[in-house]
């Protein structure tokens, strides 16, 4: 095994482990307006992720880092060719990181209110548009000789990917309702509960048709597998979250997003971004990655830190594992 | 195509708007982390609940800057690759190492225990909630190490070869990179006015409420002693530190001229519009240049100086422009068949107005600031070098003090406040146009001597598509800009809550919210220290 398969490897822990935690907060932002009634539901939601969100979206810095480091051309290609989806998500990401730190500094009306509608829409878009942008990738793109992309952003929304963007939207979604049943006391869990039965249902309909798709135009042996450990990883979160087995049942709906992360990028492996319009083209493993030197510098920086990072986030975790509810948010009794 | 509009002056101007953007957050972000992180020391050391309350606020007005730190930081990482896929391809192998590691090492440290921190109050231990603190506050600047790294490497590219069959660059020391003499120098020129900005930022608002306090006095209102001894301490941590990295700045800029005159000799005699060798070099005070003829047309200059800080003596020649644009003309003809270089002079001639002024501007504010800390420190000196009718207590407004027995007339003690809190921004306004020097100075190159900044955009992003995001971005940091100031304005005005008690035992690990409450049922537990 070649390091630049660690690597294309490694790529796919980091996304997945930033689908997997700002997965939930992508859900918990787009619950906001879902589930929550009133001001202190909203907070109780908000307050969940509020302590790891943060850290949570380093994941993807991490994603971007790391795909620069280790497949410069991987990088190159693919942020200047999806230019504007990147774009609206990086100004979703700026505006919703300063909505939940600004939100609750001014006892205003509007202000809060404002911020809120900030906090819904940037969170939903990117749940949506990252799934675009994934499934673009896995079906393939116009790329040229040069490894430069010759598409346009119309390109990008075709019916493949636009489905992908659903599938991540609701799924995201159930993730984190699934969380918020998880993390919080009282009638908002229940009604969680609740919401994330009906988003599972829909969430199975749609990943379903989305991943036999992936399957049939680009899919191989161990994407299958990757396939059937994420339909049935995703019946089992829905009949935990039945049971009322919220911690197995986010266990699973966990399992799911790694699953389909692990088969998509299964599907996609040993190209990179397969190019559309000559298949010689395509960026590849081996095309598009850096030096055996600086793989090897950056394997022993990330095999040295991942477990750190895992170690130290876990704990965080724990420190706030508490259940959040009314009675907990200040100045509401 | 409209020069104006062509897509290398956009994606510059993209750039320069967004990283000059982040970086008016970045400074500030380094060292109030570390001066709220000195505050909670203090207390949790000496149980004083003045340095509990500074803690909460300096840490308040972090958290309101470090946010928007954060968020702008995101574009950086990902612009490269947007407007800058030639860049990113070229250099890829070299410069994305320094990038994945800030992530990996920095990134994760400070989001993880910042979220540890504010939310952490009632649900860690003193030392332990401190210590977090502090880690976020060594994350920041490991942060700042490793772009700093890279950057130094665009200056001064070592530890790499030029692969035969790629034309890339391909690394071959890391070690090199993260250890060559420009980033230690960059690294510590960036830290100490890092700190001198995070100083001054303390100075000013400190004053704004001192000044504010001696008003009412003298109008016998009410004025509240806690808030006042808060502030007064704040006051002179942020005078020694302005004084400290003041004189810090001022060295380590030293030492990174003498760095560039060695690697960037254009960069330098640029600053100085310097436009023919000269031996001994002068010091211009003043100059307006004419780049057509390629001399200046007006100049006031020192004799001797340019070579006294170029050389460390008052003899030794200095280059001008014209000689290092002739020789960089002839090497980038020979070295680079890499397409699209040309060996004309006049392209290798960086904006010398920018330059020059830029120099000036950032030397002009940074060492304001460090000459207001100096007076600021020495008029507001400890009592016991006071005579003792003239002596002020901890929770006093300190009298503005020239000599043991003398004070200042109003007039000065009134303009002494104003000018602290005009002053406070100036090392902002420092570092900005030392970034713009720095990378302008550079140009035409991207990577110094590799690589020219024209060949390093994207091919396949239209104009289109950069004109927006420029758009967007500019629109979008401007109402922000507008949202935050006004934001930071209002906690800083609003001072230190001092009513707030520090807890009164230490919280117990983990435990529910609200403290050290004996239960531990999910039902009960008081409401969050902080909540969103």
């Amino acid at each position: 095994m070649h390091l630049h398969d660690v690597w294309f490897v490694l790529i796919a822990v980091v996304w997945t482990g930033y689908f997997f935690l700002e997965g939930f907060d992508f859900g918990i932002g787009i619950l906001t307006k879902l589930l929550a009634r009133d001001e202190t539901e909203r907070r109780i939601l908000i307050n969940t992720i509020g302590p790891v969100w943060d850290g949570n979206e380093v994941w993807l810095l991490t994603a971007g880092g790391a795909t620069f480091a280790a497949f410069p051309d991987w990088y190159a290609t693919l942020f200047s060719g999806f230019y504007l989806p990147l774009l609206l998500i990086l100004v979703c990401l700026i505006v919703r990181g300063v909505a939940f730190e600004y939100r609750a500094k001014r006892d205003d009306e509007r202000w809060k209110r404002n911020w809120e509608h900030a906090i819904f829409w940037a969170s939903l878009l990117p749940a949506f548009l990252w799934g675009v942008a994934f499934a673009n990738i896995v079906r393939g793109v116009p790329i040229d000789a040069a490894k430069n992309f010759t598409g346009s952003v119309l390109d990008l929304l075709n019916p493949y990917a636009l489905l992908g963007g659903v599938v991540t939207l609701v799924l995201f979604t159930f993730h984190g309702s699934v969380f918020a049943a998880l993390k919080t006391l009282g009638e908002i869990r229940a009604r969680a509960r609740s919401l994330a039965a009906v988003l599972g249902l829909v969430t199975t309909g749609v990943a379903s048709v989305f991943l036999l798709w992936t399957q049939v135009h680009s899919g191989n042996g161990r994407s299958l597998g990757a396939l059937v450990l994420a339909i049935a990883a995703l019946v089992l979160a829905v009949v935990f979250n039945r049971l009322g087995r919220e911690g197995w049942a986010f266990t699973y709906s966990g399992v799911t997003i790694a699953a389909v992360v692990a088969m998509l990028f299964l599907a996609l492996f040993p190209d990179v971004m397969p190019s559309t319009t000559d298949p010689a083209w395509s960026l590849t493993v081996s095309n598009a990655s850096s030096s055996p030197y600086t793989l090897t510098i950056m394997t022993w920086v990330a095999g040295f830190m991942t477990p750190v990072v895992l170690v130290y986030q876990a704990w965080t975790y724990w420190v706030f594992r508490r259940r959040i509810g009314a009675h907990h948010i200040p100045g509401t009794h | 195509m409209n020069l104006a509009l062509a897509p290398e002056t956009l994606a510059r101007w993209q750039f320069g708007i967004t990283t000059v953007y982040h970086f008016l957050f970045v400074p500030l972000t380094i060292s109030l982390s570390a001066i709220t992180a000195g505050f909670e020391t203090a207390w949790v050391r000496t149980s004083k609940e003045k340095y509990f309350h500074a803690t909460k606020f300096w840490g308040k007005l972090f958290l309101i800057n470090i946010a928007m730190g954060v968020v702008t930081g995101i574009v950086q990482e990902f612009q490269f690759g947007m407007n800058w896929s030639d860049y990113s391809r070229f250099v890829g192998d070299v410069f994305g190492a320094p990038l994945a590691m800030e992530a990996l090492i920095a990134f994760f440290f400070e989001s993880t225990f910042i979220g540890l921190w504010i939310f952490g109050w009632d649900k860690l231990p003193k030392k332990l909630h401190c210590a977090c603190i502090w880690i976020v506050s060594i994350g920041t600047i490991l942060s700042a190490y490793f772009i700093l790294a890279a950057n130094s490497w665009m200056q001064h590219p070592v530890g790499y070869t030029i692969d035969p069959h790629t034309h890339k660059a391909r690394l071959d020391s890391i070690w090199a990179v993260l250890t060559q003499n420009t980033t230690q120098v960059q690294m510590l020129h960036t830290m100490t006015a890092s700190f001198l900005t995070g100083a001054a930022f303390v100075v000013g608002i400190a004053s704004f409420h001192l000044w504010k306090a001696k008003r009412k006095q003298a109008a016998g209102e009410p004025t509240d002693a806690k808030k006042i001894g808060v502030m007064r301490s704040s006051l002179r941590t942020g005078l020694v530190l302005a004084v400290i990295f003041g004189l810090g700045t001022a060295i380590s800029g030293d030492t990174l001229g003498k760095v560039m005159f060695e690697q960037q000799p254009m960069k330098m005699a640029a600053a100085e519009a310097l436009w023919d060798t000269q031996a001994p070099a002068p010091f211009s005070v003043f100059a307006i240049g004419d780049v057509a003829k390629g001399h200046n047309s007006v100049e006031l200059s020192i004799p001797g100086l340019l070579s006294f800080l170029s050389h460390s003596n008052f003899h030794q020649a200095v280059p001008g422009i014209n000689n290092v644009a002739k020789m960089e003309a002839a090497k980038a003809a020979i070295d680079l068949p890499l397409a699209r270089h040309d060996g004309n002079p006049k392209d290798y001639i960086p904006n010398i107005f920018v330059t020059f002024w830029g120099f000036r501007l950032m030397i002009g504010f940074g060492m304001s600031s460090f000459v207001a800390g100096l007076i600021g420190l020495w008029t507001t000196r400890r009592r016991h070098w006071l005579a003792p009718e003239h002596r002020t207590g901890d929770e006093e407004v300190p009298r503005l003090m020239l000599t043991p027995n003398r004070e200042m007339s109003t007039f000065f003690t009134k303009w002494s406040w104003r000018i602290s809190l005009l002053t406070m921004g100036f090392p902002l306004i420092a570092n900005s146009f030392g970034w713009i020097f720095t990378e302008m100075g550079r140009q035409p190159w991207v990577v110094y001597g590799l690589m020219k900044t024209r060949s390093a955009v994207s091919p396949g992003v239209s104009q289109a598509e950069v004109i927006i995001s420029m758009s967007v971005f500019t629109v979008l940091y401007a109402i922000l800009a507008v949202v935050e100031v006004r934001l930071m304005a209002r906690y800083a005005k609003a001072g230190p809550n001092v009513e707030e008690q520090p807890p009164a035992e230490d919280p117990r690990f983990g435990g529910p919210y609200g403290g050290a409450g004996g239960t531990v049922s999910e039902e009960s537990g008081k409401p969050m220290a902080f909540a969103y």
